[in-house]
């Protein structure tokens, strides 16, 4: 029992990275049509700007948690300026290779300037150490991983829910065109939102930054992964995407737990089961054929 | 909804060719060069290099019937390039056949997993297939990350052997192995452009160009995909093959996603939908990534991915595309 307790903290610490980029990669595709390839590198990049401003301004991990996700929204408008703009409109798979070539030059860029071996990060002290509940000991820095995502999807949720702004996102990922047709500028949210999007994965990053090395290829098997839960919930669905990023986490745990071997394959059958059950993935709309 | 599908922008595509247009000398001229630069080619090149590039020509040849032809992208053909480039390592290395056996076996195991993988995938289509295709062929690598005892793990497969039907030379010396080597690549080219030529390479633009009218037409689109997709695969499985002998070591790389990535941007560096564009793209290429591994160059990644932002951007229907176009524009104006 208490073992399962743990794998489930471990898990929903696990999926907590998955479910913030995933909200972020779901927002964006709502919005803009675009799958983003570079959302993985964008996750690399908010832990090593997370382990560079330690280093180089002694810049704690408090002040990052808020200043990369800036950081990373500036990146974000800056790549949705100057690329990501001109293919909107064209086949989405433009954007999917488009993302994908930025990937390659920031994977490599890092690599070239940080080397391939990880940047160190060190944790705050409150962080350190294990909660006793019961019987059960959960490391103090998983548990504060999942509340503190589990309240950035809440913010994310009420800003989605309660305000003008989420009102127009959700209405023009679920009907672009009629949002249009009622005389909304879906085009004026396009740049803050990928934005928004990029400022995610990068808070995600920053989470992951004391917990896993920080290396140029920490986030090329992420985007993958990545993919795998926005296929399992339903990519057109923001809920499907946090929701399926959590399960993933408790997949690849309890794999991890109970079958080390086949851990990673897991993920890649539950999403093989989901494709051959519900196409349209968990929560996602029944797809246009 | 269905109507909207329809209507959807659709990859760039260089002007369709009409029917009884190009049947003229021309094409027999660019034939002639291509063959005699294909011969020429180790005299002017490393061999080995030489090699690379026949065999990532042939990888984006066949990932075109699926992208140009097909209107698929699939993100996950490294799983048929290293999955025969492993096949065929263990059975040159354990059964010591020739390497053109040797290859037929990997080509073949890569049509037998793309089945099932092209089953599932062409559930989902547009920018989903690319997604799950790259989480399957990212599948695959993990499986052979594990497998360690039939693929050596990290180590990959080592001395794979380049048996020849006894033939010394061909085993020992790069430059005639590239000759042994060629008909292969050539005839694999072939059947590509067989395929695509074909009724049945007919029917896969149709059901580009228009999914539902194809439908309505009575062709089952689905199984029409899933035909493409294993014989692209099975192409692809021959280079990765090739590839494999030709190095004589199969690594995990070949399965990663990058090497997925890479044909893609050969074939999209070419103009997907032309076929030999995917020539130029792995000339191009190969090339430049062993200029700038041998100037020591490290970030060979940041070089190819600015190349690709600035294709995808500004160039999108790539140099064999654009040629294309502008030499038809100035026949018929």
């Amino acid at each position: 029992m208490n073992e399962i307790l743990q794998y489930t903290a471990q898990g929903l610490a696990a999926g907590s990275f998955y479910a913030l980029a995933a909200l972020g990669l779901a927002i964006i595709f709502g919005v803009l049509g675009v799958v983003n390839f570079a959302h993985g590198a964008c996750y690399m990049l908010g832990a090593v700007v997370a382990a560079l401003l330690l280093d180089g301004i002694g810049l704690g991990f408090w002040a990052a948690l808020a200043v990369v996700p800036l950081l990373m929204f500036g990146f974000g408008v800056a790549i949705e300026r100057l690329m990501v703009r001109w293919l909107v409109g064209l086949y989405p798979l433009y954007n999917f290779l488009l993302t994908f070539g930025l990937t390659l030059l920031l994977v490599d860029l890092v690599k070239r300037r940080y080397g391939v071996s990880g940047l160190p990060y060190a944790r705050p002290e409150v962080l350190n150490g294990q909660i006793e509940l019961g019987a059960v000991r959960l490391p103090v820095y998983q548990t504060f991983v999942f509340a503190f995502s589990v309240a950035v999807c809440l913010a994310v949720w009420l800003l989605l829910t309660k305000t003008r702004i989420g009102m127009i996102v959700r209405a023009s990922t679920e009907r672009a065109e009629l949002t249009r047709a009622l005389g909304i500028d879906v085009g004026r949210w396009v740049t803050p939102v990928f934005g928004f999007g990029i400022a995610l994965a990068g808070l995600a990053g920053v989470l992951a930054a004391p917990f896993r090395a920080i290396t140029a290829d920490m986030g090329s098997n992420f985007v993958i992964i990545l993919f795998a839960v926005v296929v399992i919930g339903g990519l057109g669905s923001i809920l499907g995407a946090v929701v399926a990023g959590f399960l993933v986490g408790l997949v690849e745990a309890f794999g991890q737990a109970y079958a080390p071997a086949f851990a990673q394959i897991v993920i890649f059958v539950v999403m093989a089961l989901v494709i051959l059950v519900r196409p349209a993935g968990l929560l996602g709309k029944e797809e246009a054929r | 909804m269905t109507e909207a599908i329809s209507e959807a922008p659709k990859i760039e595509i260089a002007g369709t060719r009409r029917p009884g247009a190009g049947r003229n000398r021309f094409r027999w001229v660019l034939l002639a060069i291509g063959l005699v630069a294909a011969l020429a080619l180790p005299w002017f090149v490393y061999p080995p290099v030489a090699l690379d590039i026949a065999a990532w020509a042939l990888f984006a040849i066949a990932l075109d019937i699926l992208l140009g032809y097909t209107g698929l992208l699939s993100f996950g053909h490294a799983a048929f390039w290293g999955g025969s480039a492993y096949v065929t390592g263990l059975v040159a290395l354990h059964l010591g056949v020739p390497f053109p056996v040797a290859i037929l076996a990997g080509a073949v195991f890569a049509m037998l997993i793309a089945l099932p993988i092209g089953l599932l995938s062409v559930r989902r289509s547009g920018i989903y297939f690319a997604m799950v295709t790259l989480a399957f062929g990212q599948m695959l690598y993990f499986v052979a990350n594990q497998w360690r005892d039939v693929t050596g793990g990290e180590n990959g497969l080592q001395a794979i052997p380049t048996d020849f039907f006894g033939v010394d030379l061909v085993e020992t010396e790069s430059f005639y192995f590239y000759y042994a080597a060629l008909p292969i690549v050539l005839a694999g080219m072939w059947l590509a452009w067989r395929i695509v030529h074909s009724p049945f390479g007919r029917v896969l633009v149709a059901i580009r160009d228009n999914p539902a009218r194809a439908r309505a037409l009575g062709y089952n689109v689905q199984r029409y995909k899933v035909m493409a997709f294993v014989q692209s695969a099975g192409l692809a499985g021959v280079a990765g093959g090739l590839f494999s002998v030709s190095h004589g070591f199969a690594s995990l790389g070949e399965l990663y996603w990058t090497t997925s990535g890479k044909v893609v941007l050969i074939a999209v560096l070419g103009g997907i939908g032309t076929l030999w564009g995917g020539v130029i793209g792995a000339a191009l290429v190969v090339l430049l990534e062993d200029q700038l591994a041998t100037s020591g160059f490290e970030g060979v990644g940041i070089i190819t991915g600015a190349v690709f932002i600035v294709v995808v951007l500004a160039f999108r229907r790539g140099i064999w595309g654009t040629a294309r176009d502008a030499v038809r524009r100035r026949r018929s104006p």
